[in-house]
């Protein structure tokens, strides 16, 4: 099962990019695809074959432009920052605890932690992440969870849970 | 669409990239240790993807002015480009660490 | 029509860019130098490459297909980039800047490095 799906997709990236149903192309997809499947089908993550419901996928599809919004609003959070000549920032590295325990979602949690305001993922620690935060405006832990990952982690959970 | 219009664009945004290269430099040449250098030079790739789509956009016009099609091979330089320069920066994170390379 | 908002995305994204490599140069410490440059960075060149794709649209179809296959790319990489320096940095004992107020990675820094 996840070596099939590992084919399908190293296959796909491929037709994709050569955007060509010749039969040479679709030779050599075949032969590359079968040798990345050989080389890394134990690095597939193993969780993957949930992602074939198609409920994920319409989280996922909510998922993209809730977290798009949030790292544009980052993005000018920063930028004013930078721009700004007393360059207000209270940098530090804080810890919060998440409640996903599935490595892709913490993988996802991370990344989108990283992406989204003034946060930088440093560590995992089992389910506590270390944080890197140039702005902390806030000591209760409560807030800081809230503001760090409760605002993802509800939709992460659906779609990788 | 205009293709003059649109190489000006380009040659607008060829002299942004080439402004934000330069201060990734001096973050290369000056960063007082190398993690600093490392992000700089992490960034200075991602910069080089934007810098593959400008020049991928580069139209062939015709007589009249209007594009017919873009050098759309460049995009394969940027996808390699993005890879590699991934797993050049986390390589380079691992002599940071302190591990040997097979850890 | 599509052309305008594909210019218009190109512009936002190029600022983006050169507003990263301005935080890159004046924060104070690699931390934060990592999370100016890799947020807006990473942006910026994301908005570049979906105008790219945008351009594309009824003219170069592959051209669209990988310029959001490279846009993907780079949102799945560059975070996972700059959290390996971040951490390597740590461990590799680069202090944080003097204004940092908080630092609770001490202890478990010090584990891992005495594994």
């Amino acid at each position: 099962m996840k070596a099939a799906m590992c084919f399908v997709v190293a296959l796909a990236v491929w037709l994709l990019l050569f955007w060509s149903l010749h039969w040479t192309v679709v030779l050599g997809g075949v032969l590359a695809a079968a040798l990345v499947t050989a080389l890394l089908v134990h690095r597939f993550p193993a969780g993957a074959a949930k992602m074939l419901n198609p409920r994920r996928w319409f989280f996922a599809a909510i998922y993209l432009p809730y977290f798009l919004y949030y790292c544009v609003k980052a993005n000018l959070d920063v930028a004013i920052r930078v721009l700004h000549p007393d360059l207000p920032i209270r940098p530090g590295i804080v810890k919060v605890r998440t409640h996903l325990s599935s490595s892709m979602a913490k993988t996802f949690l991370a990344n989108s932690i990283t992406l989204t305001p003034g946060t930088l993922t440093i560590d995992i620690d089992g389910q506590e992440l270390y944080v890197h935060w140039i702005n902390i405006h806030t000591q209760d832990p409560q807030r800081r969870y809230a503001e760090i990952v409760g605002r993802f982690e509800p939709l992460l959970r659906r779609i990788f849970e | 669409m205009n293709a003059a219009f649109l190489e000006g664009f380009l040659e607008a945004a060829m002299l942004v990239l080439v402004l934000g290269s330069a201060l990734c430099l001096y973050r290369i040449a000056r960063g007082p240790s190398a993690p600093d250098r490392t992000v700089a030079i992490d960034i200075l790739g991602t910069l080089m993807v934007a810098f593959c789509s400008v020049m991928a956009l580069w139209p062939h016009a015709q007589a009249d002015g209007k594009v017919v099609r873009f050098q759309e091979y460049f995009m394969i330089v940027a996808i390699a480009w993005a890879l590699t320069s991934f797993i050049g920066t986390l390589a380079l994170a691992k002599y940071l660490e302190g591990r040997s390379y097979d850890a | 029509m599509l052309d305008t908002i594909a210019y218009w995305i190109f512009g936002v994204g190029l600022a983006f860019d050169l507003l990263g490599c301005i935080g890159l140069v004046r924060l104070p410490d690699v931390y934060n130098r990592a999370q100016a440059a890799t947020k807006c960075v990473t942006l910026g060149t994301c908005m570049i490459l979906l105008a790219t794709a945008l351009f594309g649209v009824g003219r170069d179809w592959p051209m669209f297909v990988k310029a959001m296959i490279c846009a993907a790319f780079v949102l799945l990489t560059s975070p996972v980039g700059a959290h390996a320096v971040c951490r390597g940095a740590y461990l590799g004992g680069v202090p944080l800047a003097d204004i940092s107020v908080e630092d609770v990675f001490v202890d478990r820094a010090e584990a891992i490095r005495n594994e």
